[in-house]
């Protein structure tokens, strides 16, 4: 082995090694580069990641107001009824709220849907169904719930 | 399960797996919730009569595991947050954990009343 040919290993006839330089000196595995080339995909996962943790800290507030309304203060469910909904929905600040608390529930839950498949479904075909059923799910669901936020007549009948 | 498993057992795991399945629990409750309140747009008798089961002792106790999951969930999703950004997060998920459940218990005893408290008047009457 002689030092011209082009190895991750530094010439070893080079500096002299000492206790403060033992050994000749190996690249990282791995290293970014120049020559290392770009991901390709674009960050749709990375923007993915982001938007878990964000709608989560967002959620937290949302569902949890939300449950203690619904299921805590002044009666608990006993309460719930059309009624109840018709006094909550002429505030345009809940309308807001479950408007908000709809999309950024739906969109986090089928993102964390869409990596559970990922993770068990092994066979193309079966992640293209499921996937399928996922995404039409969620953009009925999503779009049921706000057309009935947004139409909701408190003098139905 | 998948090939080349990543299992790897202890508190992360659990906590993980408790994470996921929580997760999904509460997409389909979700999915649901949301065909039940569109009833509002059919008519006040028909979103009555469903939210009426609601009310039933047997679906009381779904309500109350459904706080379950959300409050684990939740707490746990923030402890993962804090992993992921917070420069110490990583030494001390363990402790984080721990204090997740804590907090978990305590609500759930605390909700154990105010969710549960008509089902039991309606069961052993008050
Ligand atoms: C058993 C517990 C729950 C009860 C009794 C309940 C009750 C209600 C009621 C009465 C409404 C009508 C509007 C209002 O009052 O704000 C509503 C709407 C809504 N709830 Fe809940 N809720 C519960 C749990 C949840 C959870 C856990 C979530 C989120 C994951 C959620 C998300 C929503 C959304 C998004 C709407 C708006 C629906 C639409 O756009 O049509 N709810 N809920
Ligand atoms: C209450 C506030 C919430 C917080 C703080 C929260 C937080 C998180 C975080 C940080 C993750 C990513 C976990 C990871 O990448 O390892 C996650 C995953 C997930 N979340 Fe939530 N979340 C909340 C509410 C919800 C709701 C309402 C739903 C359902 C509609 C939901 C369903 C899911 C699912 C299905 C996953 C994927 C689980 C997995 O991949 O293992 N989350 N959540």
């Amino acid at each position: 082995m002689s030092a011209d040919t082009t190895s991750a290993i530094g010439p070893v006839e080079g500096p002299a090694y000492d206790v403060d330089n033992p050994a000749p000196y190996i690249e990282a595995p791995r290293k970014r580069t120049g020559r290392t080339p770009r991901a390709t995909r674009g960050n749709f996962e990375m923007a993915a990641w982001l938007f878990m943790r964000l709608s989560g800290v967002v959620l937290v507030v949302l569902v949890l107001g939300h449950l203690l309304i619904q299921l805590f203060l002044d009666g608990g469910v006993s309460k719930i009824g059309f009624a109840f909904v018709a006094g909550r929905w002429a505030s345009p600040f809940w309308q807001v709220w479950d408007l908000l608390m709809l999309w950024l529930a739906m969109l986090h839950g089928a993102n964390g849907l869409r990596t559970v498949i990922n993770d068990y479904a092994e066979r193309p075909n079966t992640r293209l169904w499921l996937k399928g059923l996922l995404y039409t799910a969620t953009v009925f669901t999503i779009l049921l719930g706000t057309l009935v936020i947004f139409t909701f007549d408190p003098n139905i009948r | 399960m998948p090939a080349g498993t990543l299992y790897r057992g202890r508190e992360g795991m659990w906590s993980w797996v408790a994470h996921r399945v929580t997760g999904v629990l509460i997409f389909f409750f979700l999915f649901v919730h949301v065909l039940d309140t569109a009833l509002v747009r059919v008519s006040p008798e028909a979103y009555d009569e469903v939210v009426a089961t609601y009310k039933t002792p047997i679906v009381a106790l779904l309500e109350y595991g459904l706080v379950a999951a959300i409050l684990f969930h939740a707490l746990n999703g923030l402890r993962v947050i804090a992993v992921d950004f917070w420069s110490k997060g990583p030494r001390y998920q363990k402790q984080m954990l721990w204090t997740v459940v804590g907090i978990w218990v305590v609500l759930m005893a605390g909700s154990l009343y105010p969710v549960l408290g008509h089902a039991a008047r309606e069961l052993f009457g008050s």
